[in-house]
């Protein structure tokens, strides 16, 4: 065989991997190996400045069990987690399909939809931590028209969740709605068009059509919201400013997990104790992720 | 992780089949919008604009206004002053954090971009063993949260020796499975195989053909997959917030200390605010439909 043939060869069956391999070898060590490491330090009593000061074992998850901090910030998660996705959802359904009608400019409304998901989440909590301002918040001042009384958003509970919930919604509603749009208009028309002639209403192609059609999609939409929803920090974060705001209000009012595995890591400086807190966060987006789609499946079924 | 892969894949067989690309055909067969249609819409954008609407009143009032009942509702004339506090400001170098995010973001889309352009070239024209374990492996490196390895993620950055510094705020995002997912879905519609064939007929070696036919050929691609990833990582606050040295911010975390002192400069920090987030949204103005089409086509989540 000639050299240049041998080349050629290599050429063929090497290239691909060394395309590759960049992908799988950054990923490897800055998304792989965090996460394997992440369940190593949590079985270690392991501090910021010590490092390593023994294994535990379990110890670390016992004590999880038993640490009232902890199930009150996963009290706090899935409470925002509902509040925020379950409008949002059928909202962002309900613009999918307002969106799918020939409308005028379709760009021009389009990109109006989706600028909220350009805005940071950083700028995101900063105008609506003080739009929800008790005493001068634009937010009080409308419900004030309306005759409510002000309301201490960041100091009760159930405001607070509901505050935060709206800086999701804001932010997400579009984008979600942009994606049904998507799957909405693979939709084949002919399907509407002989359901049209058995006489089908317009819900019951919705219920009997759009939806089943729709529901890998869905099934996408509502995994990343609740991996975004589960992981929620940024938004709660600057709901409280001041030096404390890792804790999410004065009696822990809204503080997330994610900001707990923080709290933990950083200011209490327990590095296994918060990698513990991660992976059992790791494990509970795996467990709300079947359930999700055991619902989703349930949707199809329901026809 | 069974589930979040299935649920991605329906997704991308859906992408996989070729669109044309006038909407004129598809806008046909769907019904025209009714009036009650384009209101609906017009309360929506709306609500969209309103909360930045509200960060250009605030930001261009003084203090004095922003805490007074009723809240301002229009602009005022104090943005010029505002701003030029923002870049006053001795305890946030503002200037220097807008540089860090620029060079932080750059890296990361040049990055992405092309490492996801070669992967997505072998994964959808090239034929090696593993590829489809191997396809399915990135499409699950989606669903892996960053965040989660985010304590092991700073121990590493330790012993690199990189705490504190620039490179452990872009190292982690140097690869995303999204884009190589993307760069594949565009190659396998846009690229024929015949135009590889005649490069290897002409004697290319596989990297020759991914420089000079491929990767010119993806310039469309490289635009949306760049701006997302650009947006992505401009608007990044977790890991930079725990990562980067206090006195060397990216800017979003620079505006989260703006705002987190005893006393908030409200003005001053919503005038921060409109200077990190106007540059952004102008982008996502002017690069509207393929912003949007790009989206679309993937489901990308910043």
């Amino acid at each position: 065989m000639h050299l240049r043939d041998r080349l050629a060869r290599i050429d063929i069956h090497g290239a691909p991997y060394l395309f590759i391999a960049p992908f799988f070898l950054l990923f490897g060590i800055f998304g792989l190996f965090p996460l394997g490491y992440t369940l190593w330090v949590s079985l270690h009593d392991w501090t910021l400045l010590g490092g390593n000061e023994g294994w535990v074992g379990f110890g670390n998850y016992t004590e999880l069990f038993n640490d009232g901090y902890f199930w009150n910030s996963l009290l706090n998660t899935f409470a925002i987690f509902l509040i925020a996705t379950i409008p949002q959802m059928i909202a962002a359904l309900a613009l999918a399909q307002v969106l799918n009608a020939s409308l005028r400019a379709i760009t021009v409304w389009r990109v109006g939809v989706i600028i909220p998901t350009a805005t940071s989440v950083a700028a995101v909590g900063i105008i609506f931590t003080m739009a929800f301002s008790r005493d001068f918040g634009i937010v009080n001042w409308m419900i004030g028209l309306v005759g409510i009384e002000p309301i201490a958003w960041n100091q009760e509970r159930l405001p607070s969740w509901i505050a935060i919930a709206t800086m999701v919604d804001w932010r997400w509603t579009g984008y979600n709605a942009l994606i049904l749009l998507a799957a909405l208009q693979a939709v084949p028309k002919d399907l509407y068009e002989s359901a049209r002639l058995d006489g089908a209403s317009a819900a019951r192609q919705f219920w009997s059509i759009t939806i089943p059609m729709l529901r890998p999609t869905l099934m996408f939409v509502v995994t990343v919201s609740t991996i975004g929803g589960i992981q929620l920090f940024t938004e709660p974060l600057l709901f409280n400013p001041g030096a404390n705001a890792i804790t999410g209000g004065d009696i822990r009012q809204f503080q997330t997990s994610a900001m707990y595995v923080v709290e933990q890591a950083f200011t209490g400086q327990r590095f296994g104790y918060a990698a513990t807190i991660a992976w059992v966060l790791f494990a509970v987006i795996v467990l709300v992720s079947l359930v999700n789609s055991l619902l989703v499946r349930r949707i199809r079924s329901a026809d | 992780m069974t589930t979040p892969m299935t649920a991605t894949l329906p997704t991308l067989t859906a992408t996989d089949e070729p669109e044309p690309p006038g909407r004129k055909r598809r806008r046909s067969r769907i019904h025209r919008a009714s009036p009650l249609t384009y209101l609906v819409m017009t309360f929506v954008v709306l609500g969209s604009i309103a909360p930045l609407y509200y960060m250009v009143v605030m930001a261009s009032r003084p203090n004095s206004d922003i805490t007074s009942n009723p809240p301002p509702l229009t602009p005022g004339s104090e943005l010029g002053n505002n701003v030029t506090r923002v870049f006053e400001n001795p305890d946030v170098v503002f200037a220097q954090a807008l540089l860090n995010s620029l060079m932080v973001a750059t890296v990361a889309t040049i990055s992405v971009v092309t490492l996801s352009a070669l992967a997505g070239f072998a994964f959808a024209k090239l034929r090696f063993r593993g590829k489809n374990i191997l396809l399915l492996g990135v499409i699950g490196t989606m669903m892996v949260p960053v965040q989660l390895g985010l304590v092991p993620l700073y121990m590493l950055m330790g012993w690199l020796g990189l705490a504190g510094s620039l490179w452990s705020a872009v190292l982690p995002f140097l690869v995303t499975g999204f884009g190589v997912f993307f760069m594949r879905q565009y190659v396998m519609q846009a690229i024929p195989d015949e135009l590889i064939e005649a490069a290897r007929v002409d004697g290319a070696s596989t990297t020759r053909i991914f420089f000079q036919v491929i990767f010119p050929a993806l310039r469309p691609a490289v635009a949306v997959l760049g701006l997302l990833t650009f947006m992505e990582r401009w608007n990044d606050f977790m890991w930079p917030y725990l990562t980067l040295a206090p006195e060397n911010p990216t800017v979003q975390v620079a505006l989260s200390r703006l705002s987190g002192g005893y006393y908030t400069d409200q003005a001053l920090v919503m005038a921060g605010t409109l200077l990190a987030t106007v540059p952004l949204v102008l982008v996502f103005v002017l690069f509207g439909r393929r912003i949007v089409g790009g989206i679309m086509e993937g489901g990308v989540k910043g």
